[in-house]
């Protein structure tokens, strides 16, 4: 129980933190880089506006307060909403409240619950597929190592992880839905309440693309943690036991190397939830991924912070899950 | 994968002499030094040789790369309007190929694509091994910092570590390539682009390999020799150069291998993305095969112009892939 608790309490420091460096980076990198409040406030009002209506917008805004104060208003805004002033009225923002987009002029909250239904089932139905795929073929690889299915096998790994995602996604696309019309050609998306057989039709090929890429790296993984496993001693002595072999693999063999992937899972799928930002921008998906491309393009910096914000959340969050669940499995953990 | 080089590397002093000289050729147990191992493992892998290879390959024709396009006649910035037709699509088959142009044009502008492959190398290695050199510098030297001094020290390091693998970075390297203005830090243009490639890539990326030194100097600290060396009155940082540093050479390497590969593919994502060098009309083309990869989205009917680029990026990344694996099995015989 105190493990839990320590290691909650550890998650929401490390949110702070990550909060903390996305700000200053976010705010203090354009300063040193030459830009003034007032370049930040005209990114809000547009170019158009004449220098006493920017001086305004930044004055309003709190640009020229101490970076400690804005932070600290941005940290306030998503506990208890906050409200922005552009001149034309205050804008309101209710809680959780992520800043609020002045080129968009809505707060950037909505936009990003708006978006995650199609990131959300993009990463986890492609999580299913590598987990199952890499997996499985790393432990088949590891047990008949050296056999033809050992070596095919990871020479495709090894092209698998040397490959980048947009080209496989762009090659795939080209031969599966332009020229052979069997897959979505991109771009649609179909909520799953709505038609689930279009849902996965539209998804299929973006889901495989990004399961390929990432149950490559799994299988190498897989394979050199079960070969280095399988080597241990205890597992000779389980062998010497008597204990069958499919018990000596299940039960001692993969419990021991698949800890490190359950590990390296939780950060993949938290890091895809904020966003899968190749493979939705290759296959035109409107998620979070793609969002934040739209935000940087536009320089929307409240919608950029927003996603960040968002994405280590996730990924803070899967790490705490993970290590909750590590505590549950191996009594070790609790005690250290 | 846990790659411990400790057991089998630290024993040995890295420079033991070759006694292959003495007095009784053939009949004195020759004592090898672990370079000479390694060399000799290297030698019998033929997939690491063969990567290795490609890497000297492909250093030489990003060095030589004015050079090599005279032997085709044509430079990356030229445009052969006169070889498109009129939808401005290349005429002859497979984009145009042809003995001055081996990998067809662009369409378009009609610039020769084997011109861009042959600079686009340059960018790519270049910002590949500084933003490596720079990972590997931080990461060794806080890794070293938290192992060895571990309480408080460690800490800091630790959570930072863990912060930085919580960032989804490539989105963050999205954003900062964005908020940066086209002059800043007194330098303008494409270096300016390749200076913030380099820092952000490599920046963002020391974590892992400090996490792995940060274990290796943690085992090897507690070991006999270090022990020995602090018995006999050597201070803290005769034991981190010349005791532990040696010992973290192997492992150094291995990932400064490994970490090559997935930097090319971060800048190529980058410039895939559209926030990493841009094309200049003067002077140094910045030409990136990521950039090419992306003007190719648009022209899907013709897949050879994403072809080459991609293809590129694959044959680079996986030479790099299978010398660092290569390297790996010859100095951890552990995984062997």
């Amino acid at each position: 129980m105190t493990y839990i608790i320590r290691r909650t309490i550890g998650a929401l420091l490390m949110l702070i933190v990550v909060s903390m460096m996305t700000f200053a980076i976010f705010f203090l990198v354009p300063r040193w880089a030459g830009g003034s409040a007032e370049n930040l406030a005209a990114r809000y009002v547009g170019r158009s506006a004449g220098a006493e209506e920017i001086a305004a917008a930044a004055e309003r805004l709190g640009f020229n307060d101490p970076i400690w104060l804005q932070y600290w208003d941005w940290i306030k805004g998503v506990f208890v909403g906050s409200t922005y002033d552009l001149g034309t009225g205050p804008e309101a923002c209710p809680a959780p409240c992520f800043g609020y987009s002045f080129i968009s002029r809505s707060p950037v909250w909505p936009e990003l619950v708006d978006r995650m239904p199609v990131t959300f089932s993009l990463a986890l139905g492609a999580a299913v597929l590598w987990l199952i795929s890499g997996v499985a073929v790393g432990v088949l690889s590891a047990l008949k190592r050296g056999s033809i299915f050992d070596r095919a096998a990871m020479s495709i790994a090894l092209a698998g992880v040397s490959l980048p995602i947009f080209f496989t996604g762009l090659m795939s696309l080209v031969i599966f839905s332009y020229q052979l019309d069997i897959t979505a050609p991109g771009g649609a998306y179909t909520p799953i309440e709505d038609n689930p057989l279009e849902w996965a039709y539209n998804l299929l090929l973006p889901w495989i693309t990004l399961a390929f890429l990432f149950s490559a790296s799994y299988a190498r993984l897989t394979r050199a943690g079960m070969l280095e496993t399988m080597s241990e001693d205890y597992v000779r002595t389980a062998r010497a036991k008597g204990l069958p072999n499919s018990a000596v693999i299940t039960r001692h063999g993969l419990r021991a190397s698949l800890t490190p992937i359950v590990t390296i899972f939780g950060l993949d799928v938290g890091l895809l939830l904020g966003g899968a930002v190749l493979t939705e921008t290759t296959f035109s998906l409107p998620g979070l991924g793609k969002f934040s491309i739209d935000a940087i393009a536009r320089n929307d910096l409240p919608q950029i912070m927003g996603v960040v914000m968002l994405t280590a959340f996730f990924v803070v969050a899967a790490n705490l899950i993970v290590d909750l669940l590590y505590a549950v499995v191996d009594p070790r953990v609790r005690l250290s | 994968m846990v790659i411990g080089p400790g057991t089998t590397v630290s024993d040995q002093a890295p420079a033991a002499p070759d006694p292959a000289e003495g007095p009784v050729p053939g009949k004195a147990i020759e004592g090898r030094s672990l370079g000479r191992i390694a060399w000799t493992r290297l030698k019998r892998d033929k997939g690491a040789l063969g990567g290795a290879v490609v890497i000297i390959l492909l250093v030489l024709m990003a060095l030589f790369a004015p050079l090599i396009v005279k032997l085709t006649g044509s430079t990356p910035n030229e445009f052969h309007q006169d070889l498109l037709d009129e939808t401005f699509v290349p005429k002859g088959t497979f984009g145009g190929m042809s003995l001055d142009h081996p990998m067809g044009l662009e369409p378009q502008n009609g610039r020769d694509l084997f011109a861009g492959i042959v600079y686009g190398a340059r960018i790519s290695l270049l910002v590949a091994f500084l933003a490596t050199l720079l990972s590997v510098v931080l990461g060794t030297v806080l890794g070293v910092m938290a192992g060895y001094f571990g309480g408080w020290v460690d800490t800091v390091i630790s959570r930072a570590m863990d912060v930085f693998l919580a960032f989804p970075v490539l989105v963050f390297a999205l954003a900062l390539a964005g908020v940066i203005p086209n002059e800043a830090f007194g330098l303008s243009g494409l270096s300016l682009r390749l200076v913030l490639l380099i820092f952000i890539i490599g920046f963002f990326n020391w974590g892992y390999i400090a996490r792995i030194i940060r274990g290796q100097t943690l085992s090897l600290r507690e070991r006999e020799f270090v022990d020995a060396a602090r018995g006999m009155g050597a201070r803290g940082p005769y034991i981190l150069w010349k005791e532990l540093l040696p010992n973290l050479v192997a492992p150094i390497l291995i990932y400064a291998t490994l970490l090559i590969p997935t930097n090319i593919i971060f800048e190529a994502s980058l410039s895939f993305l559209g926030v990493g060098v841009a094309r200049q009309l003067e002077g140094e083309p910045g030409v990136t095969w990521g950039g090419m990869l992306s003007t190719a989205v648009d022209y899907y009917t013709l897949p050879h112009f994403m072809f080459w680029p991609g293809m590129a990026i694959f044959i680079t990344v996986l030479a790099f892939n299978l010398f660092g694996d290569g390297l790996r099995d010859a100095l951890d015989p552990k995984t062997r």
